[in-house]
């Protein structure tokens, strides 16, 4: 493994290759403070066709990035989201024109706390203002304009993407014809919030974070930030998908070592994933992405409420949930499902049975897949038609 | 378990149903099945259609259709829309199979300014004469399960539905009798006798 200090140059260096958009458009944040020239990475597959009726926008999840399918330049690492998107696969890219940015606050090429702050010369840290999904969405918008597309196929995301999703049609609803926000919620819960503080707490307590500033040094708060990514992948499973997937196994041994060592399977698989994340992410982009998921509630960003958000919505909405999803229930997207149809939108909703928790929509779910792949063809046969007339 | 009958008769119940229904309306189809009935009204009628439905694979049939639906129990689910919301609100043979017919039936006229209820008539003739001669409960194409694995908890005739409506000061615009391919209008007069003779019994209500 390089060195840190490596690792980073070594990621930088790769991510002068990747597709770049320089945002020149003046954003103002919710936060009350304006970013302009700031760049905005993402990379497509498949190509727009001559109507452009095809195209797919996805947004990612709270540790994703734009590499959603094939190879992930930067990690050498299959993209996040293979099982659906790909040459024959739901979101077919033979078909498809499918588009993903990285968030702003992230840290794989777009403007967040690891970019240099043009005022003193050196990375954000802290100083990088805390940003809002909604201001993630209106960022990505602009890439919408630069490849000259004006209405999308379907906005489509999991998880965090989902709350971008639901953004997206609420702040432009003339820019898509469908959407699916999958495993998500409208407003983040407590249990959420009490989540990602947990996962800053462990950032923050790790003597390295040196309150945002070990960018400086080149270094990063590994322990901490790999405790954070365990917090996450527990939540991502269920109590009985864990049950299934390790149980009280023991990691290559026949009995109990009378230590502290990962003993148990499920620690090792902690460990290991938490260690793995420390060497493709940022820990100040987790501060403020999480940030952003804690402060999104889209009902309070209208006077009436979620039914107001999605008034004279002309979008067609595919929600979907998973049963042992307990971080973004079933409920919660029920809820979204309330709204919608109090506002007398167009909307579907499936639920999908699974022991594999908020995963599940990151994994070969046949029967979701299936769905998904059939709403998109649907949907796409539609929009040709409006766009024919 | 099936609640349908056969698929032809199945055609006929539905093609009442979208007579029923004036163009560009905005109609709601509860326990909608695979969408047979919703796409028929979008295609010839131009009625914006929802669907709810239970079943999984129900959903997903809908969903490849491009049709609506969400995914939800009608005994528990039909709180999450507004008063009045829609013109329609179709229920097609499934009132029985209810726990709670009434409440579902008043969530229906609350949704919908009007209601088309589809029953299987247990009042039709070869039922009552399965029951009378054999002594035991009716097997019939519209009425496909024995009793222990029937989904029917609440059998009803037309004439119940009648009473029931009376009763309840629910306003009956118009009922269809069906048997078969043939339809003949059901009117108090002529009540007795179409009891008898209708395997199914189409309600408008409001």
């Amino acid at each position: 493994m390089p060195s840190l200090a490596g690792l980073f140059f070594w990621m930088n260096s790769k991510l002068e290759n990747i597709k770049n958009l320089e945002v020149s458009k003046p954003l103002k944040l919710d936060c009350g403070k304006t970013i302009n020239n700031f760049p905005l990475a993402y990379e497509t597959y498949g190509k727009l066709n001559e109507n452009k009726d095809n195209a797919i926008l996805v947004f990612h999840a709270l540790t994703g990035d734009q590499f959603v399918t094939g190879t992930n330049p930067i990690t050498n690492k299959e993209g996040w989201w293979v099982t659906a998107v790909g040459p024959g696969k739901a979101i077919d890219t033979n078909k498809y024109f499918v588009i993903c940015a990285n968030v702003i606050g992230g840290c794989m090429g777009s403007l967040g706390p690891r970019n240099i702050n043009s005022d003193n010369n050196q990375p954000y840290g802290l100083d990088f203002p805390v940003i809002t999904i909604k201001d993630m969405v209106r960022a990505q918008e602009s890439l919408l304009e630069h490849l000259g597309i004006k209405k999308l196929l379907c906005a489509t995301g999991g998880s965090m993407g989902g709350m971008q999703v639901l953004q997206f049609c609420a702040t432009f609803p003339e820019k898509t014809f469908s959407a699916i926000p999958i495993a998500c919620s409208s407003s983040h819960s407590a249990q959420n919030i009490a989540l990602n503080e947990l996962a800053r707490q462990a950032i923050m307590s790790d003597p390295v974070w040196d309150n945002g500033r070990y960018v400086l040094k080149n270094v990063q708060p590994k322990n901490g930030l790999a405790v954070a990514r365990m917090v996450g992948h527990i939540s991502y499973l269920s109590e009985k998908g864990m049950e299934e997937k390790f149980g009280r196994k023991l990691q290559e041994k026949a009995d109990y070592k009378f230590s502290f060592d990962a003993d148990f399977q499920v620690e090792s698989y902690l460990r290991h994933q938490g260690y793995a994340f420390v060497e493709r992410f940022d820990a100040n982009s987790i501060l403020y992405i999480t940030r952003a998921m804690d402060y999104f509630d889209l009902s309070k960003q209208f006077k009436g409420g979620l039914i107001e958000a999605f008034k004279n919505q002309k979008t067609k909405f595919l929600i979907i949930s998973f049963s042992s999803d307990w971080l973004y229930t079933t409920k919660e997207n029920k809820d979204i499902v309330i709204a919608l149809n109090a506002s007398g939108a167009d909307v579907s909703y499936s639920e999908f049975v699974t022991d594999k928790g908020h995963d599940s929509f990151l994994l070969d779910e046949p029967e979701f897949l299936k769905t998904l792949k059939g709403f998109i063809d649907s949907m796409h046969n539609k929009f040709k038609n409006e766009k024919r007339i | 378990m099936t609640l349908c009958t056969t698929n032809l008769k199945m055609k006929k119940e539905f093609k009442v149903i979208a007579e029923l229904l004036p163009n560009n309306t905005r109609v709601l189809d509860v326990g909608c099945g695979d969408g047979s009935l919703m796409s028929l009204l979008k295609k010839e009628k131009n009625i914006e259609v929802r669907g709810l439905e239970l079943n999984q694979d129900n959903v997903q049939q809908c969903i490849l259709k491009g049709l609506p639906v969400i995914q939800g129990n009608a005994e528990t689910e039909l709180l999450q829309f507004p008063n009045q919301s829609f013109d329609y609100v179709v229920l097609s043979q499934t009132l029985q199979a209810f726990y709670d017919p009434e409440k579902v039936l008043k969530d229906l006229l609350r949704i919908g300014k009007s209601v088309v209820i589809s029953i299987p008539n247990f009042g039709y003739w070869k039922v009552r004469a399965k029951l009378l001669f054999f002594g035991k409960m009716p097997v019939t194409k519209t009425l496909p399960n024995t009793w222990y694995n029937t989904p029917n908890l609440h059998m009803c005739t037309i004439k119940d539905l009648f009473s029931f409506c009376d009763e309840k000061n629910i306003e009956i615009k118009k009922v269809i009798g069906v048997n078969g391919n043939k339809t003949s209008l059901i009117k108090r007069g002529n009540l007795e006798i179409k009891n008898l003779f209708s395997k199914l019994g189409i309600f408008l209500i409001r």
